[in-house]
C-alpha cells in the first residue's frame, strides 16, 4: 500500500485532524442530523397515503398457496371477500375449485370461423374482473384478437387495433390469441419464487398473494398472455362479477401478474369458459382430451391442427384448426 | 471484540468528517437520493403506473440499469486477475478500490431490482424455508444468489482486510486469499447469469442468442474499468492517497482489448439479425431504424454507437497516453456502454411484442426520479468507502494498542 503518510501524524488520530471535536462542532453536527432525519421523514412521507389494510401482517405472514391449511385458506377467503366489498361494494362469493380427477383441459379454435368480432375479448373482461377505464378498453382482457393478411400466418405483421365498422374485413382473417396454457410452460420456469404453476388438469394459475411482481413470467411468454396489474384494478360495483375463485378471476390486488385460466371458476364446475359462450360463430371448441368421446378430441383426431409458435417448444394445450 | 466495535465506531464518527469540500459533496448525494426515495414512496403507494411501463413493455428503465450496473460490479475482477494470478504490483495497490466499487455497484443493482417490483414487501417469498426459492429452475432465482453472493464475497474481503490494516497486522492467506478466487469465477458468474435472464427466453428471438452473454462480458470489461480509471484520479486528486500511472496504463489497456472484442461482437450480431432478413429481425430493426414509423431508440443507438466508436478510436490511438484523452476515451465509453446495454438491450426485446404488437416506452419523471436516486445513492456509498478506507490503508486511522507500541 502507499507509504505516503506513514511517518509524522501517527501520533494524532485521524478525527482530530480532521476535525477536533468542539462544542461547535458537536452543535453544527446535531443541526446537520436533524436536517437529515427531517429529510428522510419528508421524503417518506407519501407512505402515510397508503389506503388502510393493504400492508396487513396476516397478508405478509400468508404462506404459499400449496402450504395452506384448508381452514386458513377459508379465513383468507373471507378477508378477501370482505375487502371487495368495502373496496368495490359488492360481496362476492369465493371457491378454490380443484381440478378434476381425469381432466385435462384443452382448447381449439377455427381460424375459417372467426369473424374477428373481439367478443370473446370482452366477455373475457365482464367474466374475469379485470381494470378497465371504459366500455371500450380492453388492454387487460386476457385475449388480443390479430387482424392478419390473407396469405400468411404473420403474427408479427398482424394489427391489434383494427378499428373498421364492420367485420370481417375483405382480404383479412383473424386470429385471437389467449394463454395456451404451454405443458413446457416457460413462464412457470421463470418464476423466482413459484408463485405461478401448472396445476393437473393442465391450467397455469397464479397465486396472486406470493406474486412479487418482478414481471420475469411475461418476458418469458411467447403468446404475450400475462398481464400486469400497474395499479389497483379500476372498476365499478356493477362490473364485478361475484362468482370468484382464489387462483382464477378474483378481484386482483395491484402489483402482481395475472392471466387466462380458462375460466376454472366455470370449467372446474362443469360450464363452458366465457368466451366460448360468447362467440356468435361457434369458432372455439373447450373440452377434457382425457375424455375420448369429447369434441375437442373429435377436432385434435379428424382436422387439420397446428399450434402457434410451435418452433419455441412450448408444448401448448391451444390448437387452430381450419374447416 | 470491544476493539472490533472501537473500530467500527472510529468509521462511523470519521463517516461525518472530513473537509467542507466532501461534506458538500455527501450533502448534495444525499439530497439527490432522498429525491429518490420521495419518489420511490409514492410509487409504493401508487403503483408502478407511476412508470412509463405497459403490459406490453414490462420492463424497463429500472431493469436497463441493473443490467447494465452487473457488468460494472463483475469488472472488479479485472483489477483482481492481475493482481493476484500475475501478481501485478501496481494493480496490487489499487484493487480493494475495485472491490469496493463492487459493494456499492451490487447495492444499486439489488435496488433497481427491489424498485422494480410490484411487492417489494414479499421478497422473503424468495428465502427458504419460509419462501420457495424457484431454484434451479429460474435463472432470476439463479441470479438472487449470485448477486448476494458477490455481494457478500466482496464485503468479507474488503472487510477483513481493511480490519487488518487498521490493526497492522499482516493479513493471514487463508483468510482471504480462497474468497478472492472464489470472487474471480463468482465475478463471471453474476455476468453471465444475468445475461442468462434473457438468453434462456426463446420466445423472445432479440435476446434468445447466444453472444449476448460473451458480449455483455466484453462491454463490462471496457465499463468497469472505465469507471475505476476515473475513480483513481479521483481519490489522488481529492485525498492524500497517491496512485501511480502504472495502474491506470495497466487497466488502459484492458479496456482497450476488450471495446474491440465489444465493437466485433457488435458486428456478428448485426450480420445475423440483418444479412438473412428473417421474421425475427424486427426488434433489431426498431433498435436501429424504427419500425412501423416507431423511432423511439433510434437517435439513442447511434448515439451509443458513436461514442463507442471513438472510444474505440481514442483508445487504440496513442492519444490515449494522455490522461486527458484516456479520461475522454472513459467517459464516451462509460456512456456508450450504458446506452447499449441498458435500454439498447432491454427495450428492443419487447418491441415488438411476440405478437407483433408495437408499443413505444419512455421513462417518466417518477422513473427518471428514482433512477437518478439509486445512481446518487450509489456514487454516495462509494465515496463514503473510499472516504473511510483510504485512511486505514495509508496509515492514518489505527488501532491507538498498535500505534502506541
Amino acid at each position: 500500500m502507499a507509504t505516503e503518510g506513514k511517518s509524522g501524524q501517527e501520533s494524532r488520530p485521524v478525527e482530530d485532524v480532521l476535525q477536533p471535536m468542539t462544542r461547535r462542532t458537536f452543535l453544527r453536527g446535531s443541526a446537520a442530523s436533524l436536517v437529515g432525519m427531517a429529510g428522510v421523514v419528508a421524503a417518506l412521507k407519501p407512505l402515510l397515503e397508503l389506503e388502510a389494510g393493504e400492508l396487513s401482517m396476516e397478508e405478509l405472514l400468508q404462506r404459499h398457496y400449496k402450504k395452506l391449511e384448508v381452514e386458513d385458506l377459508h379465513r383468507i377467503m373471507k378477508n378477501l371477500e370482505g375487502k371487495c366489498k368495502r373496496e368495490y361494494g359488492i360481496r362476492p362469493q369465493m371457491q378454490d375449485l380443484k381440478p378434476g380427477e381425469g381432466v385435462e383441459f384443452a382448447y381449439a379454435l377455427n381460424l375459417s370461423a372467426c369473424i374477428g368480432c373481439r367478443k370473446c375479448a370482452h366477455a373475457c373482461l365482464a367474466e374475469n374482473n379485470q381494470s378497465r377505464e371504459d366500455a371500450n378498453d380492453i388492454n387487460m382482457s386476457y385475449i388480443r384478437v390479430l387482424e392478419m393478411d390473407k396469405g400468411a400466418i404473420n403474427v408479427e405483421e398482424s394489427d391489434h387495433y383494427y378499428d373498421s365498422a364492420t367485420v370481417p374485413q375483405k382480404d383479412k382473417y383473424y386470429m385471437p390469441v389467449q394463454c395456451h396454457q404451454c405443458r413446457n410452460a416457460p413462464c412457470v420456469k421463470a418464476c423466482p419464487v413459484e408463485a405461478t404453476w401448472q396445476e393437473n388438469d393442465g391450467v397455469v394459475v397464479v397465486d396472486y398473494n406470493w406474486c412479487i411482481g418482478c414481471r420475469y413470467c411475461m418476458a418469458a411468454c411467447p403468446y404475450d398472455a400475462r398481464r400486469f396489474n400497474y395499479k389497483k384494478p379500476t372498476l365499478e360495483s356493477t362490473q364485478v362479477n361475484p362468482n370468484q375463485n382464489y387462483l382464477s378471476n378474483r378481484v386482483r390486488p395491484k402489483g402482481v401478474v395475472e392471466k387466462c385460466t380458462f375460466c376454472l371458476q366455470r370449467t372446474r364446475a362443469g360450464r363452458l369458459p366465457a368466451c366460448l359462450e360468447v362467440c356468435p360463430t361457434g369458432a372455439r371448441i373447450f373440452g377434457n382430451i382425457l375424455d375420448p368421446d369429447s369434441e375437442i378430441n373429435h377436432i385434435l383426431q379428424n382436422k387439420r391442427v397446428y399450434v402457434l409458435k410451435e418452433d419455441v417448444g412450448t408444448n401448448p394445450r391451444f390448437y387452430y384448426f381450419f374447416d | 471484540m470491544s476493539r472490533y466495535l472501537l473500530f467500527l465506531f472510529r468509521i462511523f464518527r470519521l463517516s461525518f468528517q472530513g473537509s467542507p469540500r466532501f461534506l458538500v459533496w455527501m450533502a448534495f448525494l444525499s439530497v439527490l437520493s432522498l429525491i429518490g426515495l420521495h419518489a420511490y414512496a409514492e410509487q409504493f403507494v401508487d403503483g408502478l403506473q407511476v412508470t412509463g411501463m405497459t403490459n406490453q413493455v414490462s420492463w424497463g428503465a429500472y431493469i436497463a440499469n441493473f443490467t447494465f450496473l452487473v457488468g460494472v460490479a463483475a469488472a472488479a475482477v479485472m483489477l483482481v486477475i492481475p493482481a493476484y494470478i500475475y501478481r501485478n504490483k501496481h494493480l496490487h495497490d489499487v484493487v480493494i478500490f475495485g472491490e469496493l466499487m463492487a459493494i456499492a455497484v451490487i447495492i444499486m443493482c439489488l435496488l433497481f431490482v427491489i424498485v422494480d417490483l410490484g411487492h417489494p414487501e414479499r421478497f422473503m417469498h424468495m428465502i427458504p424455508p419460509w419462501g420457495t426459492l424457484n431454484f434451479p429452475a429460474s435463472i432470476l432465482a439463479w441470479d438472487v444468489i449470485v448477486l448476494n453472493g458477490y455481494l457478500l464475497l466482496n464485503l468479507h474481503i474488503c472487510g477483513y482486510l481493511l480490519y487488518c490494516y487498521y490493526r497492522g497486522i499482516k493479513p493471514t492467506r487463508k483468510f482471504y486469499i480462497p474468497f478472492v478466487f472464489i470472487s474471480i469465477i463468482w465475478a463471471i458468474s453474476i455476468h453471465t447469469v444475468t445475461a442468462f435472464l434473457y438468453v434462456g427466453l426463446a420466445g423472445r428471438p432479440y435476446w434468445h442468442n447466444p453472444i449476448v452473454a460473451p458480449r455483455f462480458l466484453a462491454s463490462a470489461f471496457t465499463a468497469g474499468p472505465a469507471l475505476l480509471v476515473l475513480t483513481f484520479q479521483f481519490v489522488r486528486t481529492f485525498t492524500k492517497h497517491w496512485i501511480g500511472n502504472q495502474a491506470i496504463h495497466t487497466l488502459r489497456q484492458i479496456m482497450t482489448v476488450a471495446m474491440i472484442i465489444n465493437v466485433f461482437l457488435l458486428g456478428c450480431e448485426v450480420f445475423t439479425e440483418f444479412y438473412a432478413e428473417t421474421v425475427h429481425v424486427a426488434s433489431a430493426k426498431y433498435l436501429y431504424f424504427g419500425l412501423h414509423g416507431f423511432t423511439g431508440l433510434v437517435p439513442w443507438i447511434w448515439t451509443a454507437i458513436v461514442l463507442d466508436f471513438i472510444g474505440l478510436f481514442l483508445l487504440v490511438s496513442p492519444l490515449s497516453q494522455r490522461i486527458g484523452w484516456l479520461n475522454l476515451a472513459c467517459i464516451v465509453s462509460f456512456i456508450g456502454i450504458w446506452i447499449e446495454k441498458g435500454m439498447g438491450l432491454i427495450i428492443p426485446g419487447f418491441v415488438p411484442t411476440p405478437l407483433g404488437d408495437v408499443v413505444e416506452y419512455l421513462p417518466t419523471l417518477h422513473e427518471t426520479l428514482i433512477c437518478m436516486g439509486i445512481w446518487a445513492f450509489g456514487i454516495l456509498v462509494y465515496s463514503w468507502m473510499l472516504h473511510v478506507a483510504i485512511p486505514i490503508i495509508n496509515g492514518h486511522l489505527r488501532d491507538p494498542e498498535t500505534v502506541s507500541k
